[in-house]
């Protein structure tokens, strides 16, 4: 293999093994924020015991978190020198903000977090808590601002020629705030808040459904559900943005998505379907109109198709429609299960549902592989350019580093992150097959004070 | 000198590397010492010792890997892509370091311990070998062509001197990490502790004094800046002095001053490097006219400006709340069953 696929291949692969964590980190950030809040506003230790129970699942998320995180910064430089040198004036600035907004804010309040129980008061505890989520929040902030960039790129202009050209900032918050970073901000944020509820949910319907730790798993199904219900609900509405977002930034994007070559009035929404790229159309089920309808509230507006673009300037077709309607399909499926849960609990009959209680221990994996798919959809319907519109994928890769070299890297990664994602796979049956403690229904140290108010 | 945007970020980016060398140094050297006992309390009180800071720690490094990135994209993209494989060994070491503080403890089997534990104790040297190499490296000189491409090989960066610094960097953290291990601890541990402290001084002491010689003699451009301009020696005199304030505070049971004093130990050290590779970020070898400086490798005056009022607005709120944190986690350590 040449040098280019095995660095894609790299990157994806690096990047998709990390991203199953973060989206834990802010998702279970949210989620500890939610029973902190209530432990001090009731008083109920249940929620307190909740609390100290995800924490220790939330450090572990957050340990491999980090280490995977640092391949990340590090692969720009690496593998991808020349995309570095070309966008260091304006990628490079988001990834330090990162640094000094996000992670340092994280990593800091996690101390307090993880070891503070005893050393501090509730309420500086519950403000380290909530320092760690929005620390996780603003990592997300930043991270999409410089992928968004790639997608949309704006507040820059191109300095030099050949070699030598590179975008520079002009206007930096013209750069931040670039066409679709607000629409896909939401949307990754909103994935998150589903990974962390769902994760949530499923221990604790598999605790029901075990017969263990009833009293905590309901108060915990209380808090997950609703998120749960919340965050897939408003996923619609996030998503239904980043879509109409596409159609004016990146039509080809969207093209690729619905599998739509000529461009057609009444376009249709692919519902079910498979493309096929040789008679370059799509076999399925469809929606009339409903394309035109959600990109441009009208049935007859036209959408751009694939035909307008040169065919070196199409993204990989098959692969970007699979990728986003099967983000799509889980994401309805989800919120299904999402509101059958919060009906069967609301009436209080979901204990008896053994059915859905199981479905509801597998829907773990739901969100997990949606934020997967999505990122494979943004990043593959971005193709052939590494830099919408400004720089082709193979022009960015570094001019010195060898195909052999990337294979044995490559090779190291998969070796590592298999042993890692075992051992984390093996920790968290652990941790969930031990359960809640019950020492932790009675608070200690200073947070045993009651709060002075 | 004068003092322009260029400049400034030449010294911010020093700065973030020295934090990072003064705060990670010391669970670096943790780590490199954590084999030195066999007890598993023990290993759990010194893994403990720096569990609530190591990732914060860590972060210095991200974000002056970041700032790099965006205030030299140029030395980022050439320097990483160049030191590839070393870069990627950095990166399987640090991972096995972060994972196994957290992995270790979490299982009584003794098997599983120990495999964490030599995980985290080779992870450590590891990285700060290869931390070390790579300043080393810098200070060296790398081959350079005249598209600002690394043009040497893995091979070539493990010559002789860049080692040497390889090998000083972890003489350094171990000796810092002992120190601060001596903070934090009491009983036997501490007084173990305090005899592996006076070891590594010895051990840095000795790598010191040869790399010293070896600058002096092989790489007279490192010494170039000091000479040139004498009131310069008075860093390299305040090196000197906070290395021999180290025995002397542990000598009157002053721990924490002894500490502060390898902290000194770390800056002055790191200032003397700067002194001497200023203006040049890499420098190249056999041709000098091909080296990156803060000049050519720079992003543009505007990015610059506005990545200065960003380090403005957060570094001194970082600096706050880290304060705050070593603060709350004060004192000596005492397992309890949030600890690791």
């Amino acid at each position: 293999m040449d040098v280019l696929t095995l660095s894609r291949i790299q990157f994806g692969a690096t990047v998709a093994f990390h991203y199953i964590y973060p989206p834990l980190s802010i998702g279970l950030g949210i989620m500890l924020v939610l029973m902190e809040g209530a432990w001090l506003r009731t008083g109920n230790t249940l929620y307190h015991q909740m609390a100290r129970f995800w924490t220790k699942v939330f450090a572990l998320t957050f340990a491999i978190g980090v280490a995977t995180g640092i391949v990340m910064e590090f692969e720009f430089g690496t593998n991808w020198a020349t995309y570095s040198r070309f966008v260091g004036d304006v990628f490079g600035s988001a990834l330090a903000a990162e640094g000094i907004f996000a992670f340092f804010l994280e990593s800091g309040f996690l101390a307090v977090l993880l070891f503070g129980w005893d050393k501090v008061g509730r309420k500086l505890h519950f403000f380290s808590t909530c320092m760690v989520a929005l620390g996780a929040h603003f990592s997300a902030v930043w991270i999409v601002v410089a992928n968004s960039w790639m997608q949309t790129p704006a507040g820059y202009h191109i300095v030099g020629e050949g070699m030598h050209a590179r975008a520079e900032i002009t206007d930096f918050w013209q750069l931040v705030f670039n066409p679709s970073m607000l629409d896909r901000l939401f949307h990754t944020i909103c994935g998150a808040w589903c990974t962390g509820a769902f994760l949530v949910v499923s221990v604790s319907a598999w605790y029901l459904l075990k017969g263990k730790h009833l009293e905590f798993a309901r108060k915990s199904l209380k808090v997950g559900l609703t998120m749960a219900l919340v965050s897939t609900l408003l996923q619609t509405v996030t998503g239904h943005k980043s879509a109409q977002g596409l159609e004016k930034n990146q039509p080809a994007k969207l093209a690729a998505f619905e599998g739509l070559y000529e461009t057609t009035s009444n376009a249709p929404l692919v519902l079910v379907g498979w493309p096929d790229e040789k008679n370059e159309k799509v076999i399925g089920l469809f929606a009339p109109g409903m394309l035109s309808f959600l990109t441009h509230n009208d049935f007859h507006t036209p959408v751009i198709g694939l035909n307008e673009f040169k065919p070196e300037d199409r993204p990989p077709v098959t692969p970007s429609f699979l990728f986003f309607h099967a983000m799509v399909g889980i994401g309805f499926t989800l919120i299904a299960v999402a509101s059958l849960g919060f009906l069967y609990f609301r009436k209080g009959t979901l204990h008896e549902r053994r059915w859905l209680l199981w479905i509801l221990v597998f829907s773990v994996l739901g969100p997990q592989l949606a934020n997967q798919l999505g990122w494979f959809a943004a990043e593959v319907g971005r193709q052939p350019w590494i830099v919408y519109g400004l720089m082709r994928t193979p022009a960015g890769l570094s001019a010195v580093v060898k195909a052999n070299v990337v294979l044995t890297s490559l090779i190291m990664f998969t070796f590592i992150y298999f042993l890692l994602f075992a051992v984390f796979i093996y920790l968290l049956n652990d941790k969930i097959q031990h359960g809640p403690d019950d020492a932790d229904l009675i608070p200690s140290g200073k947070l045993a004070l009651p709060t002075k108010n | 000198m004068h003092l322009d945007l260029n400049t400034i970020w030449f010294i911010l980016v020093g700065v973030l590397l020295t934090g990072y060398a003064v705060l990670d140094g010391f669970d670096l050297g943790i780590g490199a010492l954590h084999l030195f006992t066999n007890k598993d309390e023990e290993r759990r009180v010194m893994l403990n010792s720096i569990g609530p800071v190591w990732d914060g720690n860590e972060v210095w490094l991200v974000t002056g890997g970041g700032a790099l990135f965006a205030a030299f994209p140029n030395v980022y993209a050439t320097a990483f892509s160049g030191f590839y494989l070393a870069l990627m060994l950095l990166l399987a070491a640090l991972i096995f370091r972060a994972v196994a503080i957290e992995f270790r403890s979490k299982r009584p089997e003794r098997w599983w311990r120990q495999m964490w534990d030599v995980s985290f104790s080779v992870g450590s040297i590891v990285s700060s070998l290869l931390i070390g190499t790579a300043l080393g490296n810098i200070a060296w000189g790398v081959p350079v062509d005249a598209n600002g491409e690394f043009a040497g090989t893995f091979l070539s960066l493990l010559s002789p001197y860049p080692l040497l610094v390889g090998v000083t960097t972890v003489a350094l953290f171990m000796m810092h990490g002992a120190i601060y291990g001596v903070m934090k601890t009491e009983g036997e541990l501490h007084d173990k502790l305090r005899g592996w402290a006076m070891g590594c001084i010895i051990f840095f002491v000795i790598c010191a004094v040869t790399l010293t010689m070896a600058t002096l003699l092989y790489v007279p451009h490192m010494a170039a800046r000091v000479r040139e301009n004498p009131w310069l020696f008075s860093v390299a005199l305040a090196n000197m002095l906070a290395i021999a304030n180290i025995p002397r505070e542990f000598h009157h049971g002053n721990d924490g001053r002894a500490f502060l004093s390898s902290c000194a130990t770390i800056v002055t050290l790191m200032a003397l490097f700067a002194l001497n590779i200023f203006p040049n970020l890499i420098y190249s070898l056999p041709n000098p006219e091909n080296s990156l400086n803060i000049y050519n490798a720079a992003s543009s005056p505007k990015t610059l400006g506005i990545m200065l009022v960003i380090a403005c607005i957060g570094v001194p709120v970082v600096i706050a709340y880290t304060v705050c944190i070593y603060w709350i986690f004060r004192g000596k350590v005492k397992l309890d069953r949030m600890s690791y």
